[in-house]
C-alpha cells in the first residue's frame, strides 16, 4: 500500500518536473526564435564587428552608409544578400551553433562575424 | 610658372629618360589646375587653359580615359551625376588633340541596373570619340556576378571579360580585377586571367608600347581600404621586358601616379564624386565638398602617344 503511494508520489513529481522543464525549454527557444538583433552597416564597417547570439536568432543588417554594400558569408553559400543600397536591409536566421565569418563582396576589406552559441 | 626654365627639369638619374623628381613635383601642381605634359621624359608645365604648343598635343594616337561615373548615385556628395558625366564629355570634345576612342575604367553604374548602363551609353554617344572600351568596376558586377554587365559589354572578351586590341601599333589590354573577391582581400586577377595575359603578350616585341587598363589600381595604393590588387606583381612581371608600359586605373576617385622602371601607373578622377586621400578619413566613401568646388575634384584624362617616346603624355583635366 505504502509503496504504491510512494510510486504515485514519485511519478507525479517526475511528471511535474518534466512538464516544468518542457515549458522552460519552450520559453527559452521561443524567446530566441522571436528575437531579432540588428547590425548596422556604416562607414565601410559592420557594427558590432563580432556579434554573439543564441541559435534561432534572426540577425538583421541595415545599410546606413551612402554607398551600397552586401552581406556575404565567407563560403559565399551560407548566406548572401542582394546589393543593399542606403536603408535597405537583409535578414538571416541562425539555427546552428558556430562562427560565421562574413564580408562585403564589393569592398572585401570589410569583414565581421556572427558567433552562434 | 608656365614655361619657366625652372620647370624644364631634366634630371635623368636612371638614364632611362624619365625625370622622377620633376615628375612628382609636377604632379603636386596638377591639383591646382596645371597641366603636366610628359614627353620622352622631359616635363613641361602649362597653366590650365594656356595654349598648348603642337608638340604637347600632336601624337600618333590620342585617346581619353574616364572612370567611375557611378550612374544612379544620388547622395549629397553629388546629386546629379548625369550633369557631371555630360560635363566630362564636353571636356573630351574640347580636347586639342581629338581622341580616337575612350577607355572607361569601370564603376560605370552604381547598382548595375540596366537603366544606369543605358544612361551612360546614351551620354557617351555625344562624345567625338565613338568607340568606347570598358572594364567593369565592382559596382558593375554586383549582385549577379556580372551577368548584366557582360551581357552588355563582354561579348568579345575572354573568360570573365578580359581582352586586348591594337591601335596604331600600341597594344591595349583590358583586365578584370573585381570578380570573386575574397573576404579581407584586395582586387584579384586570378590564375586563368594571368595565363591568358602571358599568352597574349608572348609574341609581342619588347618595343611594342603597352597600355593596360583595369578598375582597381594594379599597385598598392592603400591596402587598408582595399586599394590594390593581390596578384598584380605576377601580371607586371610578365610585362617587365617591355620598354613602355602605361597602366590606367580608376576606383579611388582621385588622380595618382607612380613610375617604376618602364611602367607608368596612373589613376583617374571620377566623373561622379571624389574620395578622400589615403588615410585622411575613416573610410573611402564619397567625400562631400562645397557644391561650387565639386567639379574641381572630378575630371578626365587625355593620353597621347608619340612614336619614339616611351612615356605617353598623360594629362589630367578637371571639370571645373
Amino acid at each position: 500500500m505504502r509503496s504504491k503511494l510512494y510510486v504515485c508520489g514519485f511519478l507525479s513529481i517526475a511528471v511535474v518536473t518534466v512538464a516544468l522543464l518542457a515549458t522552460q525549454k519552450a520559453r527559452a527557444s521561443g524567446a530566441a526564435a522571436d528575437q531579432t538583433v540588428e547590425v548596422k552597416i556604416d562607414n565601410f564597417s559592420f557594427s558590432p564587428k563580432t556579434l554573439t547570439v543564441t541559435p534561432g536568432t534572426t540577425v538583421k543588417w541595415t545599410n546606413r552608409d551612402d554607398i551600397p554594400h552586401t552581406v556575404v558569408s565567407d563560403d559565399k553559400v551560407t548566406f548572401k544578400s542582394k546589393v543593399l543600397d542606403t536603408d535597405d536591409s537583409f535578414s538571416f536566421t541562425f539555427t546552428k551553433p558556430g562562427t560565421y565569418d562574413y564580408f562585403c563582396s564589393l569592398h572585401a576589406h570589410m569583414t565581421a562575424k556572427v558567433v552562434v552559441q | 610658372m608656365a614655361n619657366d626654365d625652372r620647370d624644364r627639369i631634366t634630371l635623368d638619374q636612371n638614364h632611362d629618360g624619365i625625370d622622377r623628381r620633376g615628375f612628382l613635383k609636377c604632379m603636386a601642381w596638377a591639383g591646382t589646375g596645371t597641366l603636366c605634359v610628359i614627353q620622352g621624359g622631359i616635363l613641361k608645365s602649362y597653366a590650365f587653359g594656356a595654349e598648348l604648343p603642337p608638340e604637347a598635343t600632336a601624337g600618333e594616337l590620342a585617346f581619353a580615359q574616364i572612370s567611375d561615373s557611378h550612374m544612379g548615385f544620388n547622395k549629397p556628395a553629388n546629386t546629379d551625376v548625369v550633369s557631371t558625366l555630360k560635363a566630362a564629355v564636353d571636356k573630351i570634345n574640347a580636347l586639342p588633340a581629338r581622341p580616337e576612342f575612350l577607355l572607361h575604367t569601370g564603376d560605370i553604374s552604381h547598382l548595375a541596373k540596366p537603366e544606369e548602363f543605358d544612361t551612360v551609353d546614351q551620354i557617351l554617344k555625344s562624345a567625338v570619340a565613338k568607340e568606347v572600351f570598358f572594364v567593369p568596376g565592382e559596382h558593375d558586377v554586383a549582385g549577379d556576378e556580372g551577368a548584366r554587365y557582360f551581357e552588355r559589354y563582354g561579348k568579345s572578351s575572354q573568360g570573365a571579360g578580359w581582352y586586348s586590341f591594337d591601335k596604331k601599333g600600341v597594344h591595349f589590354i583590358g583586365l578584370v580585377n573585381v570578380m570573386n573577391l575574397k573576404a579581407g582581400g584586395l582586387g584579384t586577377l586570378g590564375p586563368e586571367q594571368l595565363a591568358w595575359l602571358e599568352k597574349d603578350v608572348q609574341s609581342l616585341g619588347g618595343s611594342t608600347p603597352l597600355v593596360v587598363f583595369a578598375h582597381i589600381p594594379l599597385w598598392s595604393v592603400y591596402p587598408e581600404w582595399g586599394w590594390g590588387t593581390e596578384d598584380s606583381a605576377e601580371a607586371l612581371a610578365l610585362l617587365k621586358r617591355f620598354g613602355s608600359v602605361t597602366v590606367l586605373n580608376g576606383h579611388i576617385h582621385q588622380t595618382m601616379q607612380k613610375v617604376e622602371g618602364s611602367i607608368t601607373f596612373h589613376t583617374a578622377a571620377s566623373t561622379a564624386f571624389p574620395q578622400p586621400e589615403p588615410g585622411k578619413a575613416d573610410s573611402p566613401g564619397p567625400m562631400k565638398v562645397p557644391a561650387e568646388q565639386l567639379r574641381q575634384f572630378l575630371g578626365i584624362t587625355d593620353v597621347n602617344f608619340v612614336r619614339g617616346q616611351h612615356v605617353l603624355a598623360i594629362v589630367d583635366s578637371r571639370l571645373g
